[in-house]
């Protein structure tokens, strides 16, 4: 069978760019080599200006999104405030951590905008919480070897909003057309400070 | 008495009418095929399936060429074979552009599913014992005995961790089209439709759904291309290219090396079909 963080098949990447944060993932939702959906987005919105990406099981990445809905609004009911991308992240890692020796098969990534700094912030994680800082970008799923390699080649600093979607967005589409397991369309969104735009890529349908 | 010195004597002359073909027949395949160098321990069939098995061992260290779909017909018309271009090792696409048609000769084509390496060499090896065969007896060979070369070759491998599913379609004089399916387990028997490949089930779908034998040649391009598409579209390890060949009488024809996602959107939109894919958000 394989390893669990294979079985669905899914990718997922996030970039900097100048006062603005992107991050795209695939639709494929797969049992090995048979595709089950073309329309399973891996990104959830956590507010207006965070956004959390999953990768890997997507049993876990249903139940994992779920988790962090329930625990970003009691967030929200507490403090009486939008949590911010950086709070979210050490959220995420101390969740994932509680799972220590029974992991959620998940690779996060956490993608926003700090509203109080207007600072751009990106992170990945592990499957147990070990969170990887980045400046440029994150990649995280089946494709992440590939998406590595094109994101290594295509990204430079401080991209506007439109070139940073053009970046991200042939980023994302080279790397998953050679990655048996993912694409089948994308879903990619370029967050600024006060407006989120989301948009549907077509991709190859093979 | 002339009789019994002839029963006990040698001929002076080798009997010339044991032909090259009967020869190997009587002495086994010739050297090229009894070349290959084993690994020098006790049992390199296990040894190298172990190796290579990336089914029960991900981590295995030598990755093969896996993933295809291919199917072949007969109809009125003749036969129309249709295969994809993808070859995997693991989730990695080692390639979109790899030609799993192998041309025999003008009138035979032979279909790769399985190792992709063991495909490649057979079948030229198959296409030059053809060309032999040819030399030998100044006529085509059949598909039966074609197929009957390919065969009897990887049954004498058994075991050792070929990997193969074709198919050997052609047209000649004797039999008039023909059809055969033969994989590195020995099988090989004659049909009117198959499909091999991981993407198989995919194609037999749409072909059974649609499938006549009276059916036009136009039609039968286009369900043979219709089918290849389904598989592309549903079975990870299938997709790239789709090739598309029709035998006939006087040999066969190529219908194209095309792109499957221009002809996906255009069956999608046009037609209608595949509304499960989603052309606009929410």
């Amino acid at each position: 069978m394989g390893s669990p963080f294979s079985m669905n098949g899914g990718a997922c990447v996030a970039m900097v760019g100048k006062d603005c944060v992107g991050i795209a993932c695939d639709l494929r939702l797969g049992m090995q080599a048979l595709t089950v959906s073309n329309n399973f987005p891996k990104i959830f919105g956590i507010n207006d200006s965070v956004y959390l990406g999953l990768t890997g099981l997507a049993t876990d990445v249903a139940t994992v999104s779920d988790l962090f809905r329930f625990k970003v609004n009691m967030y929200r009911l507490r403090e009486e405030r939008n949590i911010s991308p950086d709070t979210f992240a050490n959220l995420v890692s101390t969740s994932l951590y509680e799972r220590r020796f029974g992991p959620y098969f998940v690779s996060p990534v956490v993608a926003g905008i700090n509203q109080t700094s207007g600072k751009p912030f990106i992170c990945g994680f592990d499957s147990i919480g070990c969170i990887d800082f980045a400046k440029d970008f994150i990649v995280s799923g089946t494709a992440s070897d590939q998406l590595f390699g094109m994101c290594e080649g295509l990204y430079e600093p401080d991209l506007g909003p439109d070139e940073l979607f053009e970046t991200l967005s042939q980023a994302l589409l080279s790397a998953v057309d050679r990655d048996a397991l993912s694409g089948w369309g994308a879903h990619v969104y370029i967050i600024e400070k006060d407006k989120v735009t989301k948009r549907l890529l077509k991709g190859r349908q093979d | 008495m002339d009789t019994l010195v002839a029963q006990y004597s040698c001929p002076a002359i080798e009997d010339t009418t044991l032909d090259a073909e009967q020869d190997e027949l009587l002495h086994g395949p010739d050297a090229l095929s009894l070349n290959f160098s084993l690994p020098p321990i006790a049992q390199p069939s296990s040894w190298l399936r172990a190796m290579t098995d990336d089914a029960s061992n991900p981590n295995c260290p030598i990755k093969i060429a896996h993933g295809t779909t291919t199917l072949a017909f007969r109809f009125k018309g003749g036969i129309i074979v249709c295969t994809d271009s993808r070859a995997t090792q693991g989730n990695w696409i080692a390639s979109q552009t790899v030609k799993k048609v192998i041309e025999i000769n003008n009138s035979l084509l032979g279909t790769m599913a399985g190792g992709a390496a063991d495909c490649q060499y057979w079948l030229a090896y198959l296409g030059m014992q053809c060309r032999l065969h040819e030399l030998r007896n100044k006529r085509r060979i059949t598909v039966a005995a074609a197929s009957k070369i390919l065969a009897n070759l990887v049954y004498s491998y058994k075991g050792m961790g070929l990997s193969m599913g074709t198919m050997c379609a052609g047209v000649t004089p004797q039999e008039g089209p023909a059809l055969y399916y033969v994989d590195s387990d020995g099988t090989r028997m004659a049909g009117n439709m198959f499909c091999v490949g991981s993407g198989q089930t995919f194609a037999y779908g749409v072909l059974d759904a649609e499938y006549r034998y009276e059916m036009e040649d136009e039609e039968a391009l286009e369900l043979g291309r219709r089918s290849i598409l389904a598989a592309m579209h549903r079975d990870a390890y299938s997709g790239g290219f789709i090739n598309l060949y029709h035998v006939k009488e006087d040999g066969w024809v190529k219908h194209g090396f095309s792109d499957m996602n221009p002809i996906f959107w255009k069956t999608k939109l046009e037609k209608g079909e595949f509304s499960n894919v989603t052309a606009d958000m929410e």
